[in-house]
Parts: C-alpha cells; sequence; structure tokens
C-alpha cells in the first residue's frame, strides 16, 4: 500500500454518519426507556437500533480506513488520531473509576457504618441492629438471601493469565508489524483475539456458575451489585476490544498497515492494554482482596 | 500574544493556491451533514438561544407561581418537574452547547487552524444534542410526568419518578457523550492544530480556558455516566448501589454526583473566563495584566475542582475530618479566582476604555460575579452552610454566578464576535439598551432571594409562608423583566445577521489575536495555510 503523505491536513466536506449514528442511538435508547416501563415493542426498537449503528460504524470506519490507505492523512491527522484515543481511553478510566469507588465506599464507609461503627452508632442502633460489618455482604437486609462467592484462585486466576498472555502476544505482533513481519503478525494478532474470546468464554461459564450454584447474582446485596456491575462492564470492554483486534487483524491479512504507519493497530493496541489493567484491579479487589 | 498580521486576507485573492477552497452546499442538509467548524458553531449557538427561552419559559412558570404565597397556577408536582427540567437543559442544553458554539467557532481561527481536528466527530457532537433535548422535553408528557426530584436525581427520591425515569437517566448519557466527544476534539486541536509559532503561552486565553474545560469534562462526565447507570440498575435490576438494606448509601450517590457536579461548576464559567479576558483587553487598550497568572490560575481551579465536592453536602453526616478538609479545600479556591479578578481589574488600571456593549457586560460580569464568589465563600464555611443549606441562599448564589455570571459573558462574547461572524456591525444603542435591561432586572430577580434565604424561606417549593411575600413578589418582577429583555437580544442578532454598517476585519481598533486578520464575515475556510506566529 502506498502511503503518499498528504501535504496539508484533511478536512472532510461533509459527512451523514453522525446524524445516523444520532438517529440510531436515539432509536435504540427509546427503545430499551419502552422495554424497562413493561411496554411491550421496545425490543423491537432495540434492534433496529443497534442494526443501524453496527451499519453506522461500519460504513464510518470503512470510509476513514478508505482514506486513510488511499493516502489522505498526514502526520499531523495521525496525531490527531492517536491524541483522540489517548483521551478516549482516559474518559474510559473515568468510568471504571467511579464503579471501583462504589466498591471501595461500600466495603470501608457504608458497611461499617451500618455496622455501627463511626462516631454515629445510630443507624445501627435503631435500625439495623445486630448487623456487623463483615465483606462479602449482602448487606443488613440479606438482600438475595445466602449466597457464596468465586473463589479467586480458580477461573478468574486462569483468565489472569489469559489475559496477560494476550498483551505479551500482542507486543510481539506489534514488533513483527514494526519489522514488517506480515505472516508474524497475522499469527500473533489472530492468538491475541482468540485468547480474548476464550477469556469471555470462561467469564460465560463463570456467571452461569454464580447464577446456577452459588445464587450469586446482580441482586445479591452490595457484593453482586458491584461484583457484576465491575466484571460485567470489563466483560463488555473486552467484547469489543477482541472485535476491535479481529477488525486489525483482517485488515493485517489486507495488507493493511505500514512499519511506521498503523495507527488503528496501535489504538487497539492501547485499548487492549487498558483492558488488561482494569482486570487486574479486579482480579485484586473484587475476586482476591 | 502577538499574532503577526499574516496576511490582509481579502476575498479576491485569498487562497489562490488552494485547491478546493469551494463554499457550503445549500439546503436544509448543509446543517445536518456539515463538517465546518464554523457551521457547527453556528448550530451551537443557535440550539443554546433556543433553548434559553425553553429553559427560561419553565423559570417564568416557576415564578409566576411564587409570586405570592398559595398555590395559584400549576400542581405541586409539575412545579418540581419544571424546577428539575429548567435547571437540566439550562445546563446542559444552554450554557454548555453556547460556550461549545463559541468554542467551534473561535478556537481553531484563533490558534490558527484549517479546522477542528476530527471534524466528522464534531459533527456528531453537536447532532446528539437536539436528540438528547427531546427525549428531556418529552418526559413532560409521559404518564406520571416528567422527573420532579431536582436536577441532582438524588436517591430515593429520584426513583418515584414514572415512566420518565429511564428517558432521564438515557438523555444523561446522551449529552455526556456529546460533551465528551466535544471535548476530545477541543483537547486535540489546541494540542495539534495551532499554526507554527502558536506556543501554548501564546495562545489567546480563551483556548487556554477550554482546554481546562475539556480536560474537567472528559474527567468529570464518565462519573456522571456511571452514577446515573447506577440509578438504572437499582430501578430496573435490582442492584443496591444505593440501598441500605443491601449494604449500599444513597449518600453515595451524592458523593458521585457532586465529584461530576463540581468540576461542572467549572466547566461552565471557565469559558465565561476565557470570554472576559479576551474582551476587557480589547476596550481597555491594554494587554491582559499577568497573562501567566491567568493561565496557572485557571490550571488551579481546574485541579481544585476535583477535590471540593463534598461541600454540597456538608449537612449529610460526614466525618468531622471530612467536613474540614472540603471546607478548606474549598476556601482555597478563592485564591486563584481572586487572581482573576484582580488582574482583570489591573489590565482596566489606566487603561483607555470605551464601554460598548461586550465590555458592558464583561465589566458587568466582574462586579456580579464576584458577588456569587463571596456568596459561594460564605458558603464554604461548614457551621454557616448548616444555615444555608437547602435556603433560598444557595439559589441566589449559584443564580449570581450562572446568569450574570456565566450567561453574561456568553451574551459578551455573541456582541464581540457577531460582527466577525455576520460581517455586520450589531446595534450599539439596542446593545446597550439590552445590557441596562438586563442588568436592572437580573439584580431585582436574584438579589431578593439572598434576604429570602437568610431569612429561612427553603428552595424548591411552590408555596411558602406570608412572611416571604414581598421579597418573592420583586423578584418575579424582575424575572419577568429580564426574560423578556432576552427577546431584544434576539432581535439585535437577527437586525445583525440581515444587515448593518460593513465590519471591518479589524472591527474592534485594539483587538489582538489571528480572528482579527481575516476579513468579516470570516470567510468558510480560514487558515488552510497555516499562519506564521512570532
Amino acid at each position: 500500500m502506498a502511503h503518499a503523505t498528504a501535504q496539508k491536513y484533511y478536512v472532510p466536506h461533509g459527512t451523514h454518519w453522525p446524524i445516523i449514528g444520532s438517529v440510531a442511538l436515539f432509536t435504540l435508547l427509546i427503545g430499551f426507556s419502552v422495554l424497562l416501563n413493561g411496554t411491550s415493542g421496545g425490543e423491537w426498537l432495540m434492534v433496529a437500533g443497534f442494526l443501524m449503528l453496527v451499519f453506522m460504524m461500519f460504513r464510518w470506519f470503512g470510509q476513514v480506513i478508505g482514506e486513510s490507505e488511499g493516502g489522505l492523512y498526514n502526520l499531523q491527522v495521525d496525531r490527531s488520531f492517536r491524541m483522540g484515543m489517548g483521551w478516549f481511553i482516559f474518559s474510559e478510566v473515568m468510568f471504571f473509576a467511579v464503579l471501583f469507588g462504589a466498591l471501595f465506599y461500600a466495603r470501608q464507609l457504608s458497611l461499617p457504618w451500618l455496622g455501627g461503627e463511626g462516631t454515629d452508632p445510630w443507624t445501627n442502633l435503631f435500625l439495623w441492629r445486630g448487623f456487623e460489618n463483615e465483606w462479602p455482604s449482602n448487606g443488613p437486609g440479606q438482600i438475595g438471601g445466602h449466597f457464596e462467592t468465586m473463589a479467586a484462585w480458580g477461573i478468574p486466576a486462569l483468565n489472569t493469565a489469559i489475559l496477560l498472555t494476550s498483551g505479551v502476544t500482542l507486543t510481539i505482533a506489534h514488533h513483527a508489524l514494526k519489522a514488517n513481519h506480515r505472516g508474524k503478525v497475522a499469527f500473533w494478532l489472530a492468538c491475541t483475539f482468540i485468547l480474548g474470546f476464550i477469556f469471555l468464554g470462561f467469564q460465560a461459564y463463570e456467571y452461569n456458575h454464580a447464577f446456577t450454584e452459588l445464587n450469586l447474582t446482580l441482586k445479591s446485596g452490595i457484593y453482586g451489585t458491584t461484583f457484576f456491575m465491575l466484571t460485567g462492564f470489563h466483560g463488555l470492554h473486552v467484547t469489543i476490544g477482541a472485535i476491535m483486534l479481529t477488525v486489525i487483524w483482517l485488515r493485517c491479512l489486507r495488507g493493511h498497515f505500514t512499519p511506521d504507519r498503523h495507527f488503528a493497530f496501535e489504538g487497539v493496541a492501547w485499548y487492549w492494554h487498558f483492558v488488561d489493567v482494569v482486570w487486574l484491579g479486579l482480579f485484586i479487589f473484587v475476586y482476591w482482596l | 500574544m502577538s499574532a503577526t498580521q499574516h496576511a490582509e486576507h481579502k476575498h479576491d485573492h485569498s487562497h489562490g493556491h488552494d485547491d478546493h477552497d469551494h463554499g457550503p452546499p445549500r439546503g436544509f442538509m448543509r446543517w445536518v451533514t456539515t463538517t465546518n467548524h464554523k457551521d457547527i458553531g453556528t448550530l451551537y449557538l443557535v440550539f443554546a438561544l433556543v433553548m434559553l427561552f425553553v429553559g427560561g419559559a419553565m423559570a417564568l412558570v416557576i415564578r409566576a407561581e411564587l409570586f405570592e404565597p398559595g398555590l395559584q397556577f400549576v400542581h405541586p408536582d409539575f412545579f418540581n418537574q419544571m424546577t428539575t427540567i429548567h435547571a437540566l437543559i439550562m445546563l446542559f442544553g444552554m450554557i454548555m452547547p453556547a460556550f461549545a458554539g463559541f468554542a467551534n467557532w473561535m478556537i481553531p481561527m484563533m490558534i490558527g487552524a484549517p479546522d477542528m481536528a476530527l471534524p466528522r466527530l464534531n459533527n456528531w457532537s453537536f447532532w446528539l444534542l437536539p436528540f438528547a433535548a427531546v427525549m428531556l422535553l418529552s418526559t413532560l408528557l409521559m404518564p406520571g410526568g416528567g422527573p420532579a426530584s431536582g436536577w441532582t436525581m438524588y436517591p430515593p427520591l429520584v426513583l418515584q419518578t414514572g415512566d420518565a425515569f429511564p428517558f432521564l437517566i438515557f438523555s444523561v448519557h446522551l449529552l455526556g457523550i456529546s460533551s465528551i466527544m466535544a471535548s476530545i476534539n477541543i483537547i486535540v486541536t489546541i494540542m495539534n492544530m495551532r499554526a507554527p509559532g502558536m506556543t501554548l503561552m501564546k495562545m489567546p486565553l480563551f483556548a487556554w480556558t477550554w482546554l481546562i474545560t475539556a480536560y474537567l469534562l472528559i474527567g468529570a462526565m464518565p462519573v456522571l455516566a456511571g452514577g446515573v447507570t447506577m440509578l438504572l440498575t437499582d430501578q430496573f435490576f435490582g442492584t443496591s448501589f444505593f440501598q441500605a438494606a443491601g449494604g449500599g448509601d444513597p449518600v453515595l450517590f451524592q458523593h458521585i454526583f457532586w465529584f461530576f457536579g463540581h468540576p461542572e461548576v467549572y466547566i461552565i464559567i471557565l469559558p465565561a473566563f476565557g470570554i472576559v479576558s479576551q474582551i476587557i483587553p480589547t476596550f481597555s487598550r491594554k494587554p491582559l495584566f499577568g497573562y501567566d497568572s491567568m493561565v496557572y490560575a485557571t490550571a488551579a481551579i481546574g485541579f481544585l475542582s476535583y477535590i471540593v465536592w463534598a461541600h454540597h453536602m456538608f449537612t449529610v453526616g460526614m466525618p468531622l475530618a471530612g467536613e474540614m478538609f472540603f471546607m478548606l479545600s474549598t476556601m482555597l479556591i478563592a485564591i486563584p479566582t481572586g487572581v482573576k479578578i484582580f488582574n482583570w481589574t489591573a489590565t482596566m488600571w489606566k487603561g483607555s476604555i470605551s464601554f460598548e456593549t461586550p465590555m458592558l457586560f464583561a465589566v458587568g460580569f466582574l462586579f456580579m460575579f464576584s458577588i456569587g464568589g463571596f456568596s459561594g465563600l460564605m458558603m464554604a464555611l461548614v457551621p454557616v452552610d448548616f444555615q444555608y443549606h437547602d435556603t433560598y441562599f444557595i439559589v441566589a448564589h449559584f443564580h449570581y454566578v450562572l446568569v450574570p455570571g456565566a450567561l453574561f459573558a456568553a451574551i459578551g462574547g455573541a456582541y464581540y464576535w457577531l460582527p466577525k461572524w455576520t460581517g455586520h456591525m450589531y446595534d450599539e444603542t439596542l446593545g446597550r439598551v439590552h445590557f441596562w435591561l438586563s442588568t436592572i432586572f437580573v439584580n431585582l430577580l436574584f438579589f431578593p432571594q439572598h434576604f429570602l434565604g437568610l431569612a429561612g424561606m427553603p428552595r424548591r417549593i411552590p408555596d411558602y409562608a406570608t412572611q416571604f411575600a414581598d421579597w418573592n413578589m420583586w423578584s418575579s418582577i424582575g424575572a419577568f423583566g429580564f426574560g423578556f429583555s432576552q427577546l431584544l437580544f434576539v432581535w439585535v442578532v437577527i437586525k445583525c445577521v440581515r444587515g448593518g454598517a460593513r465590519a471591518t476585519s479589524q472591527v474592534w481598533d485594539e483587538a489582538k489575536g489571528l480572528e482579527w486578520t481575516v476579513p468579516s464575515p470570516a470567510p468558510y475556510h480560514t487558515f488552510q495555510q497555516a499562519p506564521d506566529v512570532k
């Protein structure tokens, strides 16, 4: 692929993908709201909105890939994409931070207070007498009934190894791309997203185990809440990351990217490492400690 | 900040070397599909102006009901819906889009960039807003009515919202996505698109304040998104984030909300600081006093805004150490803000000042924002705040920083750059009349609310004890006066778009910066060839 570097900053003239994206999101969310309010028909709006969103992303990214391979982007455009991806990941970091914050708040503040610690024992004495702070907990109301927790050193530890390995294979693929060994790139990239999908398979198995055998659900008080919201949003991000890696792999097979120009590859790699780091936090604070 | 008068761009010989110097396409689709920063800026500004009147109409419903004691016009639940949606519309639909409009129009021209760095994303940032606004406003027609819990959406109250609940949550999500994308674009534009020689410390202060604002938005909006997502799952999926019985805590939501909410305060006011910092030097005919310290003060405010959030919740029962920390960190903010106020004052000191409309609004901002700043400092004191909490004093405080603060800066900025946008001078006489009407009525509207609050009148109620009747009546008169005065602004803008004295490139004799080197109205594409900045 020839990468003639454009002289000027590429400014597109008109686009209709954003308005399609807005209509798609609007339809999707209206459908979801209708469904949550218990009216039928919402699910069809959701499906329609989702399909529109997928179509929009496919075509929008497709157009950008075409422009990139056509040599319309100079180094300055490349830098814009890099910075944009970096700040996007920062916003994701803040999203996970608030979920972790909720976990820490529950463990360090709200549960001890409910158990009568601190200078105001009255909540405990008048409302929840006899409740003692412990972790894991489904609160003084025993919401969701008795449950068991997921052992850290079974599947979660294995999943940690899988994700860390996938980070290594991705780095090998990146070095191979820089050295222009295309065969190696394709192989190690494939390893990476296959490991990602294996991780997701284990997560699905684990969720099933939790629901059917441990009585651990989203409704198991604050433990179940934080456990499923954190691992669930992480799993969603692994799914997105694995799909992005697959796309990058397909692009590599088609001969996209050069040893020194491959923003999409690196952007996805950053995203993957970010998902990896979040998992380490999850493993330590959700499963282990 | 000495931008060289790089080229006397004129229509006839501008960019002869450009291969595609075409204008915009015609018709409605131009606005839907545009990737041009000036078009998108205009869209943002028009949207904000429309929302000013939508949110303003709700404010007038509130003030009409409060004109005298007793229940007159609306059902109390509808009154609560009005206070809730008025706030959401004014913050997310009016003032933030207004400043995003200024950013879109001015930042590329100020730093000598051909456009925003990510033009397609820029289009999407705007075009999510009308959908989010429709989603939010449609809740008023739903069974159970719109959200009535106040814009802060505290559980468990907000969980009593009817069918409107998921629509409220998802509209906040859409607004958040829009803000985050716009912020990413602004940061990348400023960091990557500056003309050669335009070092960070030569940038106009408006660009600097938006850089910090965008950083605050990317840090804060995902936190709000996470918080409202927790509300959604608590309501529909049985989670226990804010349920004590499950081990959660409703106060957790307040922490999450204000961890977003306090940076949000500075998200709204920093661009206003930026606009005022452009206007005051121009009409004082002096460079901005203490440019460097302005930059550092802005950065300091940005940092401090993340560690003061719990001063919104002093009465919630925090440990003493928490109250002390948040009190002291809050008072620290007075230092960088004071630096700014003194710098603006020092800029005017011994300047040859003239009071065109933008300057009137900037000086009005200086005085009245300071009033709001000082009442904020009063509320920073924990024991005193116990008295003020949830009274009309709070309402008076934040409206002083938002209306004669942020909104006055936005209106001043509009007058300042209208000639650059339209190519015509606005009607100076009408502009001044607009300023004086606004200033008189805004003080009549909000100043008595200080007295009401100190006397103990609670906020967010449709009825009150008769002892509060007099000041409420004056406040309502002020509200209607202020509201209808803004129609004059719309008239001035329309008149200016349609005609008027031709504006020169320079517009104001001592205005500095790259935006004044291009013709008025600014051509559809500017700085496709980067200017030289020395």
